[in-house]
């Protein structure tokens, strides 16, 4: 039976292309970019035409990007980097919202005497700028809000948050980690001064990503070490990786617009179809200010590990924000925090959509949910003690 | 990549696909009830008991695979045994007539065996109130 994989926001599969693009720098193209001679130079040159198509994706310029191992380690470096750099001030705005890479981050400073505000959302998942605008203090180092959540699929107005900080002479980071290679970026339209991206969620290699870190934009290094990416982060760098997250990222933006189209109209059959067939099912995350690829719906009465373990017996791949499916055993904080009960939560099914995604495989998964769902209904003590 | 399939026991797997008992019970000589929203574990248990020993068991469960499979072999292990023997069962033998589970799955078999006890002990406070054995039977 063909494996339907609908967890695109988890990761993606490498594009074969970008595979193709990275082999000669595991062989032939070995060299440390650090090195003088002709195999450093190659591989020297290398990353600096990915650090071209990285920048051009986000309309930045190549010296604003700083490579990374991946996500995680840009959101750290963008908040650490400034809260460090700017000891005087030691207030960060944020959301109830964001990826752990930010909570914890926050959390692990808060520890340390910084004091974090976390803006609420509301039933959609939108942060409201008035709320940013009124928690800035003369403390405030740096707002950070993503600029799409990645369970929900809400799409924030970074924009218009951007400008607060700005006038307020605060740095604005966004996570766009679910955003990056998938919708258009702009960062001098939209003003942000950092920005974290993360390559393998944009059919690039796992273990590479990127902050982008506006021209005069005063942070402490993440890495201490050999002076590598201008003294912002020391390492040598990740050579296949990097050509590799360049090449994904050259991609991303050639095929954009056409997946933006063909991706909301599968998400949205999904998601008309899912409500339509199943009873008691509400979706979760804003209904239009919502990524192209992204379907989260909650299902009454229904816990999600066990839909997720029928699903997978279909072979379909997918995901959800029980507590049973988490390693710290709490329902999401996202879910939690759009005001959904515990049982919602626990309810949730995430799928999300990418590149090789077909209409076959949307109306397989129509074929086999509605009988997991009555089936698992069927088991349930809560739809009685409802009924 | 392995799947999630590989998270269970074969055993496991077979319970989740194919709960045995699910379902109501008409008057019930004993119910449990127990769980919580928050950690997302709900059971419920329904006994049938005639002269001590358990004839019958059927569970309604909201929760993961792990618990969908205990409760499905705890029903299981009880039928035939007499209420002694029932309360011998605890959460460690029911995870391990389940072939084990997962360290994180295995607070999922507590939820058995609290169902367990706290049907047994409806059952016992039914009995002191001197209602009969089997309502139904008596219809």
């Amino acid at each position: 039976m063909k494996r339907i994989y609908l967890d695109h926001a988890a990761t993606t599969p490498t594009h074969p292309d970008v595979v193709e693009a990275m082999l000669p720098y595991f062989s032939n193209s070995f060299g440390n970019p650090s090195s003088i001679y002709s195999y450093g130079q190659e591989a020297k040159g290398a990353v600096e035409k990915a650090r071209e198509k990285v920048a051009t994706l986000i309309n930045a310029r190549d010296e604003e990007i700083v490579f990374t191992s991946g996500g995680t380690e840009a959101d750290n470096f963008a908040i650490e980097g400034v809260a460090f750099a700017n000891p005087k001030h030691n207030h960060i705005i944020t959301s109830t919202i964001e990826h752990h890479a930010i909570i914890e981050t926050c959390k692990f400073l808060e520890r340390r005497g910084f004091e974090i505000t976390y803006l609420p959302v509301d039933k959609d998942g939108l942060v409201n700028p008035d709320d940013a605008r009124e928690a800035i203090t003369n403390k405030t180092c740096l707002i950070s809000i993503m600029h799409a959540n990645n369970e929900v699929g809400t799409i924030q107005p970074i924009k218009e948050l951007a400008a607060i900080a700005r006038e307020a002479g605060v740095y604005f980071h966004t996570d766009a980690v679910q955003t990056a290679g998938q919708l258009p970026i702009n960062v001098d339209e939209l003003g942000m001064d950092l920005l974290s991206i993360s390559a393998h969620k944009l059919y690039g290699p796992k273990g590479v990503g990127a902050l982008y870190i506006r021209k005069g934009t005063k942070l402490v290094p993440f890495m201490h070490g050999g002076g590598q990416e201008r003294n912002r982060r020391g390492s040598t760098e990740n050579v296949p990786g990097i050509v590799g997250f360049g090449k994904a990222t050259e991609i991303a933006l050639e095929v954009m617009a056409g997946e933006i189209e063909r991706q909301t109209r599968l998400r949205d059959r999904l998601i008309n179809n899912i409500l339509e067939q199943i009873d008691g099912v509400r979706l979760n995350g804003h209904p239009t200010k919502r990524l192209p690829n992204n379907v989260n719906v909650s299902v009454d009465y229904v816990e999600g590990e066990s839909m997720l373990l029928n699903l997978d017996l279909e072979n379909i791949c997918a995901s959800t924000g029980s507590a049973c499916s988490s390693s710290s055993l709490e329902a999401s904080h996202v879910l939690l925090a759009l005001g959904l009960g515990h049982e919602q939560a626990h309810g949730s099914l995430r799928f999300t959509i990418g590149k090789w995604t077909t209409e076959e495989d949307i109306d397989r998964v129509m074929e086999v949910l509605p009988r997991i769902v009555t089936k698992l209904s069927a088991m349930s003590p809560l739809l009685k003690s409802h009924k | 990549m392995p799947d999630i399939q590989s998270l269970y026991s074969e055993k496991v797997m077979d319970h989740f696909r194919n709960p045995r008992n699910v379902g109501d019970m008409e008057n019930p000589d004993g119910t449990g009830h127990v769980g919580n929203p928050i950690c997302g574990d709900i059971m419920e248990l329904y006994i049938r008991v005639k002269d001590n020993i358990i004839t019958d068991a059927k569970f309604k469960t909201f929760g993961c695979g792990a618990a969908i499979a205990t409760s499905s072999m705890v029903t299981e292990m009880i039928m035939g045994k007499t209420i002694d023997e029932a309360l011998e069962i605890s959460n460690k033998t029911v995870a391990e007539a389940l072939g084990g589970l997962p360290a994180a799955k295995m607070h999922c078999s507590v939820l058995a065996e609290d169902a367990l006890r706290s049907a047994i002990d409806d059952y016992h406070s039914k009995q002191k109130k001197g209602e009969p054995e089997t309502k139904a039977k008596m219809n």
